[in-house]
């Protein structure tokens, strides 16, 4: 388990020699999108389309942060449920997204697709939303302003701290590390 | 007869509101401590540590601990001698939780119309649950409640017979399912008896009682012990990532329920276990 400062945006290599467990520190240009957000990209690339921005080679995280205060860049902001996103999440790799952060386990499905399409998900720790926060240096709403908090945002962060829960290669770090600790029948 | 006014109301609801989100309450803050001191995971006592850092700075810098500030729950108790006056006190409510979410920078999480999902953009409106109780004040206590965790809530009509097992066996299953897309260490609790809806509003009480705190019976308790060690035996730890520390706490409240029946029901908080209560 490694520990490594990655610049955005990915290259497959970066990706490849990612492995579930490591930490990471991204830094560079993340963007934020999230449930209604990505139910608008899916219908975008279902046509063909272009979605809004450009995010081929991209990290997505999946977070609504709250509104900032005066002389703020950006409110509390941490990952939301990942699953949630489950069923937009393939298509979003087969379009060339190389990484999301959300919080929590993902079905069989997304695990499949960051093998296929050579992703990876990361998890940040949900509800860290003050101290996130403060490892972002600018925000602002590129895309689908008319969805308040769920509105599309590109960040700009400095050593955001994440984990990597799914790799390339099936590696799920959830069920490697519970298994360490379940001391129950079921 | 004690007057208190809609405007007392109101702006007590919007300060509940604001310093629930920001501070979150000592005794889960101690349970993270607690946690903290046995967790064996590595990486889970790394994540314990940085929710207390997170408490820690949200509180110092008075913003949010946890961006999805939730839908509020407000829960009133109303002095049989308390007279209300100058206007409508459900009313006064919402506006309270209009004023505290737009004033203290909290995020707008509410969709008016649950099919056509557009956001009321004040977070209104707030779920309120009142009791009339003696004398001539009013508690109220808001608990705003986040999606991650409310979201992998269950609810299920057991056969009697099922007993205690089946209340256990039904407790753990939901913890297990939720993993850790509820944001453990989680609070868990539990209702008992009753009826459809009076289970699930016991199990949502439960959440108000600090933790470390046990139910006055000593069955009750008892359960509530056994149930808080084996959803530990689950492994899940902090986030979801492996430790011995997915609760900090069960409580359980029961009801007297109908003879055919034993309803179960989990209300699962996250770590985020805001709440804030002050009296009128
Ligand atoms: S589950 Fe709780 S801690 Fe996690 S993001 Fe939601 S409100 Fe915050």
């Amino acid at each position: 388990m490694a520990k490594v400062c990655l610049q955005t945006p990915f290259t497959n290599e970066d990706v490849l020699k990612l492995r579930a467990g490591d930490e990471v520190f991204l830094n560079g240009i993340i963007y934020v999108a999230r449930d209604a957000a990505h139910k608008r990209f899916l219908h975008l690339l279902s046509k063909n389309q272009p979605l809004p921005v450009d995010l081929k080679n991209q990290i997505i995280f999946y977070a609504g942060p709250t509104p900032p205060k005066p002389g703020q860049v950006i409110g509390s902001i941490a990952p939301t449920t990942a699953s949630r996103m489950d069923p937009y999440t393939p298509a979003m790799f087969e379009y060339g997204v190389k990484g999301v952060i959300g919080k929590g386990p993902r079905s069989q499905m997304v695990k499949d697709a960051c093998k296929e399409h050579q992703a990876v998900c990361f998890s940040a720790i949900g509800g860290l939303s003050a101290l996130l926060s403060n490892k972002i240096q600018g925000a602002e709403v590129v895309a689908y302003e008319d969805l308040g908090p769920e509105a599309v945002r590109k960040l700009t962060v400095k050593d955001f701290p994440v984990m990597v829960v799914y790799d390339a290669y099936g590696n799920d770090l959830y069920e490697q590390e519970i298994a360490k600790y379940r001391t129950i029948q079921r | 007869m004690r007057d208190i006014s809609v405007e007392k109301i109101r702006d007590a609801v919007a300060v509940l509101c604001r310093e629930a989100c920001y501070y979150l309450p000592e005794d889960i803050v101690q349970g993270f401590h607690k946690a903290l001191e046995t967790e064996q995971s590595p990486l889970g006592k790394s994540i314990l540590e940085q929710l207390i850092e997170n408490a820690q700075l949200a509180a110092k810098e008075a913003r949010p601990c946890c961006h999805d500030t939730g839908i509020a729950v407000v829960y009133a108790e109303v002095g049989q001698d308390v007279h209300i006056v100058g206007g409508d006190f459900e009313t006064a409510i919402h506006e309270g939780v209009r004023k505290g979410y737009k004033e203290g920078y909290l995020r707008n999480s509410v969709v008016g119309d649950p099919l056509l999902r557009i956001n009321t953009n004040d977070n209104t409106p707030g779920v309120i649950h009142t009791k009339i109780v003696p004398g001539d004040r009013i508690k109220l206590t808001v608990l705003p409640k986040g999606g991650g965790s409310e979201n992998m809530s269950a609810m299920k009509f057991l056969l009697p017979g099922e007993g205690v097992e089946g209340v256990k066996k039904f407790v753990l299953d939901t913890i297990d399912a939720a993993g850790g897309r509820a944001c453990p260490p989680l609070v868990v609790g539990v209702g008992i008896g009753g009826t459809f809806d009076k289970v699930t509003e016991i199990a949502k009480e439960a959440l108000l009682r600090e933790i470390g705190v046990h139910h006055h019976e000593p069955h009750i308790a008892l359960l509530e012990k056994e149930l808080l060690e084996d959803i530990n035996k689950l492994g899940i730890g902090p986030q979801g990532l492996g430790g011995i520390n997915t609760a900090l706490w069960v409580a359980v409240e029961t009801y007297g329920c109908h003879i055919t029946a034993l309803p179960v029901a989990v209300n699962i908080q996250c770590h985020a276990a805001r709440k804030k209560s002050c009296v009128l």
